[in-house]
């Protein structure tokens, strides 16, 4: 069990290292010069100033050195959990760009998927064993997954918030409030905003869950042990049991994916509810030119996917005996 | 068996509490700010349109800055007011011209910052030294300006190298005066770049607080305008929130829940129409006030966008009112040939207009290109350049600019009907701003040249000289006539009173219509759509209260801190 850890950690780490560098990289690749694109958006009017500040802000940023020392600068300041200032938001740092919208992200995210992921595999399982809930739960999901969901947030949006106005149609809570705080009506009123986002989310991942697994647990009912159980005379419920754990299998890899990248938001979502988050960001990041803004937020993507995936193996190892065994045999 | 699910139940549970806590966190503000934890509607402007990211920077000093911050905040000495172009005295009192190179500010006594210290002229002097400083946006004015001397506590006395005149004005109304008892106490860098938060200020709101999407401004009661000038703002609260989608910021207007939107919204003019619930600054089209010039920008160093002639056939060419109509709807105007804005008309020289002015007319364009030596000799339908070679140019605009597209669509059509060969591409705005910095473009659309106190900042963007590597803000044509920017220096150093003024003005026109440095094509607006669900009697073109109901930086000083002084609540 050691070892496959420590095999496990050993790849994270490279692909930890190779991730932080494309993230160094890929901004840097990006047309245009974001320094004098901050300087265009501040309107600096005096003509003559603009080369003096752009050389200025050259410096602050370190942009005036080889790329190579760009990049040591980049580890150094990284492992002291410094990472830069963003061009956007200037002069906040990254840190704290970030770390404000990402309450709202996670807050969205982790109830939709996680509970899409339950309800949906409940679904599925029911639907696998009912032929009544099978001609009627199968089909809506279907029609779920195939919507584009562009398409379907933002008839949510419309619906919801214009033709019928029960729900706010921007923000994570109400304008009028001078700032988070604890009271029922903010939290009413915080909710009131969420659920929209959140149900588009919620209603999509939905139906994938439940169609997966349906199938899964179809297959497994008829695979060689459950004919063999049910020869053996073995109650139905408890055939029932063994494919449904089995089924789940597949199921919590997929789920595992998902939450790692919790962190890099839904930005179609945050776009079309005007919710704040860190898909709001990356897109602000992206067209201000945002380089270290946009580093900012890739490596929390980056260390989101490696830690799920970190505990999805893990939780295989603790919900799976046949890992367990495969390890304790050698190989893996 | 058990220990699996429980195992996924546990986490998940944790999972969940995580999310919890994190939900309430975000945004932290001072407790005391916090005394009222929801605006009142009705003592509430709600307005969005002027920021595109988070509130993060709150000092004046340095570029960037919150909505409200240079007006609302920080005050200028002077106002410009864009109507009667005159400069109105502010946190002056008055000011003149002692001498040829000295100018004497009197400041208006009484003026309180909001921590109770006075305004003084120590303060006017403090911040116009930060100047010295590298990487203070204004670092340029001690070019010519050689010493402050505060010469009482009220008076400011300033001795210049040259006596630039018209950009003296303009750094009177664009440069607000900052505190020097909070100020001093920052390090260099601070000054330069810190975030200044909590400000101390002298205008009329204070920030109250702020979120990643939003920022409010709470009413000061000692504001020193209510006494000197009887000028009381209505609104206690200013909410101003961070630019959203075009579909989401017409909801939140449709839905009264914005004021004021400062947004360009496509297909807004349908809803203009007969809607007593939205007001705009003029109430048929084009609805919003001229803004800044959108102009055809040449590289005028390579072939054949070298040669006035061309330049002037594609001028020729181009149907402006194409664009005003189906692209814009209606709500832009089509531009002047001088490319000076409405509020300069008083300046715009007829006869020069008469002798070089442009319009619509595809068949000119033709005979301007025949007479000019430009011929179809390989029959591919397209001019060649004199020399024979194929002209092939492209036109870039920004990707995802849904009108400049449009725009840029209808120039290169219409200039292809003539014969010169244009192709328009939309690529990503950083790379379009990069190509027209660095030179390496052929046609770009650009109208950084906007609202100011007088032509001469027209004539700058036009006209500036040397050309440099890397062109920021001006000159993007690379256009070289030492006579223009001879006349523009001129013109920056002359009083608007002096006759040579107006005449200084009539040559730049005549250079910049026979040399056609760049083709002024329509007027950008000062987009602006406000309902009247809350507040109302906002400022339109005709009467007094024709302030530009507009909260982009830089709007405020030039008189828009007026419209707040002006809506009344609908009651």
């Amino acid at each position: 069990m050691g070892r496959y850890f420590r095999r496990k950690l050993l790849i994270y780490g490279v692909t930890f290292v190779i991730a932080v560098t494309i993230n160094f990289a890929i901004p840097r690749m990006m047309p245009g010069d974001p320094i004098a694109r901050m300087l265009a958006q501040n309107k600096v009017s005096n003509v003559e100033s603009a080369a003096r500040m752009h050389a200025y802000y050259n410096d602050l940023f370190g942009l005036d050195v080889p790329l190579w020392q760009q990049y040591l600068n980049y580890w150094g300041a990284l492992f002291q959990g410094d990472l830069g200032v963003s061009l956007f938001a200037f002069p906040s740092p990254v840190s704290s760009v970030v770390l404000d919208a990402l309450p709202y992200t996670l807050g969205l995210l982790l109830p939709a998927i996680l509970l899409s992921w339950f309800v949906g595999n409940g679904l599925g399982a029911i639907a696998a064993r009912s032929k009544w809930l099978d001609n009627t739960a199968l089909p809506v999901s279907y029609l779920l997954t195939a919507v584009p969901y562009m398409w379907l947030a933002i008839l949510l949006a419309w619906v919801g918030g214009v033709i019928l106005g029960w729900f706010p149609v921007a923000g994570g809570y109400s304008f009028s409030f001078s700032g988070p705080q604890f009271s029922w009506n903010f939290i009413v009123d915080a909710l009131h905003h969420w659920f929209l986002p959140f149900l588009s989310l919620f209603l999509v991942a939905l139906g994938g869950w439940a169609i997966g697994m349906r199938n899964l647990v179809i297959y497994e009912l008829e695979s060689d042990y459950s004919n063999y159980m049910q020869t053996l005379g073995a109650p139905r419920r408890l055939v029932r049991r063994y494919a449904f754990r089995n089924a789940m299998l597949p199921q919590i890899s997929g789920l595992a994916l998902q939450l790692g990248v919790v962190v890099g938001g839904a930005l179609v979502t945050e776009v079309v509810f005007a919710y704040p988050g860190l898909g709001s960001l990356v897109l602000d990041a992206i067209q201000n030119q945002d380089f270290f803004l946009l580093q900012g937020i890739l490596l929390f993507i980056v260390i989101g996917v490696l830690v799920f995936n970190f505990l999805a193996d893990v939780v295989y190892v603790l919900v799976d005996p046949r890992t367990r065994l495969g390890l304790e045999g050698g190989a893996s | 068996m058990r220990h699996p699910r429980t195992a996924v139940a546990i986490a998940a549970a944790a999972v969940m509490a995580l999310a919890a806590c994190t939900d309430d966190g975000g945004g932290g503000e001072d407790p005391d700010d916090l005394s009222i934890d929801q605006f009142p509607r009705d003592e509430t402007l709600y307005t969005t349109g002027a920021a595109w990211g988070p509130p993060a920077d709150w000092n004046p000093v340095s570029g960037g800055e919150v909505t409200g911050l240079r007006g609302l905040g920080y005050e200028p000495l002077y106002l410009f007011n864009p109507n009667t172009q005159e400069m109105e005295p502010w946190l002056a009192e008055s000011g003149e011209w002692t001498g040829d190179l000295t100018y004497q500010a009197t400041l208006r006594d009484g003026i309180t910052w909001s921590d109770g210290e006075q305004l003084t002229a120590e303060d006017v002097k403090y911040t116009v030294e930060l100047g010295q400083l590298d990487g203070v946006p204004y670092s340029n004015v001690w070019d010519w300006l050689e010493s402050v001397e505060v010469v009482d506590d009220l008076t400011v006395e300033f001795t210049f190298l040259e006596a630039r005149h018209q950009e003296w004005d303009n750094f009177l109304f664009n440069t607000t005066i900052v505190p020097e008892h909070v100020f001093s106490e920052y390090s260099e860098d601070d000054i330069v770049t810190g975030a200044n938060e909590d400000p101390v200020v002298s205008g009329p709101y204070t920030v109250h607080s702020h979120d990643q999407d939003r920022i409010a401004w709470v009413k000061r009661d000692d504001w020193w305008a209510t006494e000197a000038l009887g000028l009381e703002v209505q609104p206690t609260y200013i909410v101003d929130i961070v630019n959203t989608s075009n579909e989401v910021t017409l909801n939140m207007l449709m839905q009264g829940e914005v004021d004021l939107s400062n947004n360009f919204l496509p297909g807004i003019s349908d809803l203009l129409e007969g809607d007593p619930n939205l007001s705009t600054y003029f109430s048929e089209p084009p609805y919003m006030a001229p803004a800044n010039t959108a102009m055809l920008i040449p590289n005028t160093t390579m072939e054949p966008l070298d040669d006035a002639e061309f330049r002037r056939a594609m001028a020729f060419a181009i149907s402006p009112g194409e664009i005003v109509d189906s692209v814009y709807s209606g709500i832009v105007a089509e531009a002047n040939p001088t490319g000076l804005l409405p509020i300069w008309e008083n300046y715009y020289d007829q006869e020069a207009i008469s002798e070089s002015g442009f319009q619509f007319e595809p068949s000119e364009a033709v005979s301007v290109l025949e007479e000019a030596g430009y011929e179809d000799s390989d029959g591919d339908g397209f001019v060649e350049t004199l020399s024979g070679d194929p002209v092939e140019l492209t036109l870039n605009v920004p990707a995802g600019w849904t009108d400049w597209e449009e725009a840029a669509r209808a120039i290169a059509s219409d200039l292809r009907d003539v014969g010169i060969n244009v192709t328009e591409e939309f690529l990503d705005a950083g790379a379009v701003d990069e190509a027209r910095d660095s030179g390496e473009f052929e046609l770009v659309l650009n109208n950084q040249s906007g609202i100011t106190n007088s032509p001469w900042g027209h004539y700058r963007y036009l006209f500036q000289l040397p050309v440099q590597d890397v062109q920021t803000g001006a000159n993007f044509a690379r256009f070289e006539s030492q006579e223009a920017w001879d006349l523009t220096q001129q013109l920056a150093a002359t009083a608007t009173d002096d006759p040579e003024y107006a005449e200084i003005i009539a040559d730049l026109q005549r250079i910049s219509l026979e040399e056609m440095p760049s083709i002024p094509i329509w007027y950008n607006g000062a987009w602006a759509q406000a309902s009247n669900a809350v507040w109302t009697n906002w400022p339109t073109q005709e009467g007094d209260n024709n302030a530009y109901p507009v909260t982009w930086n830089g709007f405020w000083t030039m008189g828009s801190i007026y419209m707040l002084t002006e809506l009344e609540p609908a009651g």
